[in-house]
């Protein structure tokens, strides 16, 4: 009890405080899973639905693989991408390991399929309603995919939400390819797991507090700007 | 005259499944009018008319425009019973046909508004789509099929669960789309709107066409018995 009390007001302090090292870290975990949420919602919302609207042989297997990768053990992620990109595999002579651009790849593979699994779902539903009207009215498989991805684009916040929260929130594989250097790669989930490691509770727990805390707030400020569950929409 | 029509079927079959929906039929539409489907349930009249738009596929016969299938496709339009709505406003909704034609958004929205304005839903522009009620809703979706100016307009028991002022409001959109030369095809249960809209009457039974007229002939003097006792009211299988 102590601990959490003691946790709490150390967050308060470093907050109000401003502290130089919690704002990097802070703003660096918000870069590399921004990113990555981007790239990966760039990826998974278009192909949720080009699966939604395309039949051809391996739709079926493909859906059902995207649902079981949702459950991609994060640590096995990073150690496939740290193979990868180590300097005797086939990506070593970039040279992206141990930078936030690793950091960035490993978690974009994470939160696709999350990301396509879910907004698959919503534009199916939807595409479903809208699938004689848009057969009727002709119109090519490019505006098809368009008009689902526009007029589902609630449902799709919510699965890029779902993804935002995997990755801010993940420390396995961004451990394993970033390092955890400081001042280069440390982002609040490994400084939560190295300062737990040295048995250094309050600045663990406040870190944790503080993550929490900017998890809520990207959350709410984007169903704000969505104008979610306001006024004449749904 | 309309550059699509006439509209050959010959033969015509649409099958699902092994099972035959509706065919083989003949027929030939062509000119401005109303083409009215009746028939009992089941009889194939929502087969037909996907058949003729081209949303089922063809088994079997010919289906043919008086010009290529793809220049015919983009000359037609389709109201459905239940009238599906873009999660879109009015507007919106409204502006989604033309968008997809590729005329520009400052041409497509007054369009649009105007559109809504001749249907009655002038005061609704913003309102969001889904939550017109049933009326509003289908004349939203005859607004919006008409908007590409289609030569030709199939419609899919468009009243059905709409009560008198709707329906009378949908009738008066449909007659002043034949007055400005558009060959509707339209399916009903309701005797009163086909005796009111027909120019010429298809009957189907079992999948097939079992009498087909000009509408004073066939409400007046119907030559089968089966179209007699249908026109009665009598239940026929």
């Amino acid at each position: 009890m102590v601990d959490i009390w003691n946790g709490l007001s150390q967050a308060f302090w470093l907050m109000v405080t401003l502290d130089s090292e919690l704002v990097e870290i802070s703003l660096r975990s918000l870069r590399v899973t921004f990113t990555a949420l981007l790239i990966a919602s760039g990826i998974a919302l278009p192909l949720a639905a080009f699966l939604a609207v395309r039949r051809f042989r391996w739709r079926r297997g493909i859906i059902a693989l995207l649902n079981a990768l949702m459950g991609l053990p994060p640590v096995v992620v990073g150690l496939v991408v740290y193979v990868i990109l180590s300097r005797s595999g086939p990506l070593g002579v970039l040279g992206l390991l141990f930078t936030p651009t690793a950091m960035i790849i490993a978690q974009t593979v994470i939160i696709v399929p999350l990301i396509a699994s879910v907004a698959h779902q919503s534009i199916r539903e939807l595409w479903a309603e809208y699938h004689d009207l848009l057969i009727s009215m002709n119109v090519t498989e490019g505006q098809k995919i368009r008009t689902l991805l526009w007029d589902s684009r609630r449902a799709l916040l919510t699965a890029a939400l779902a993804g935002f929260g995997r990755a801010i929130g993940e420390v396995g594989a961004i451990m394993i390819v970033g390092g955890n250097i400081d001042h280069a790669t440390r982002v609040l989930t490994t400084a939560i797991a190295l300062e737990t490691g040295k048995g250094d509770f309050g600045l663990a727990l406040a870190l944790g507090f503080v993550l929490i805390g900017l998890a809520v707030a990207v959350n709410l400020s984007i169903h704000w700007l969505g104008r979610t569950e306001r006024g004449d929409r749904w | 005259m309309s550059r699509l029509l006439p509209l050959v079927a010959e033969a015509a079959v649409s099958r699902r499944g092994g099972r035959t929906l509706v065919g083989p039929v003949d027929l030939r539409i062509d000119g401005p009018g109303i083409t009215v489907l009746i028939g009992p349930n089941g009889a194939g009249k929502t087969s037909l008319l996907n058949l003729l738009h081209g949303t089922a596929r063809l088994a079997s016969g010919r289906i043919d425009w008086a010009c290529p299938i793809e220049d015919a496709r983009h000359a037609q339009a389709f109201v459905f019973q239940r009238p599906v709505m873009l999660r879109r406003s009015v507007v919106e909704n409204l502006a989604y046909p033309l968008r997809i034609r590729g005329v520009p958004r400052s041409e497509a929205m007054p369009r649009a508004e105007a559109a809504a304005h001749r249907v009655g839903l002038g005061e609704m522009l913003g309102r969001h789509a889904p939550r017109l009620s049933g009326g509003e809703q289908q004349k939203l979706a005859l607004a919006r099929a008409l908007i590409i100016e289609p030569d030709v307009l199939f419609l899919d028991e468009p009243c059905a669960s709409l009560d008198g002022r709707a329906m009378r409001e949908i009738e008066g959109i449909l007659l002043q789309a034949r007055g400005s030369g558009k060959r509707l095809i339209l399916s009903t249960h309701d005797m009163g709107q086909a005796r009111r809209l027909a120019d010429d009457v298809l009957f189907l039974l079992r999948g097939g066409v079992h009498e087909r007229g000009p509408a004073e002939t066939f409400f007046t003097r119907p030559e089968t018995p089966q179209a007699r006792a249908f026109l009665q009211g009598d239940i026929v299988e």
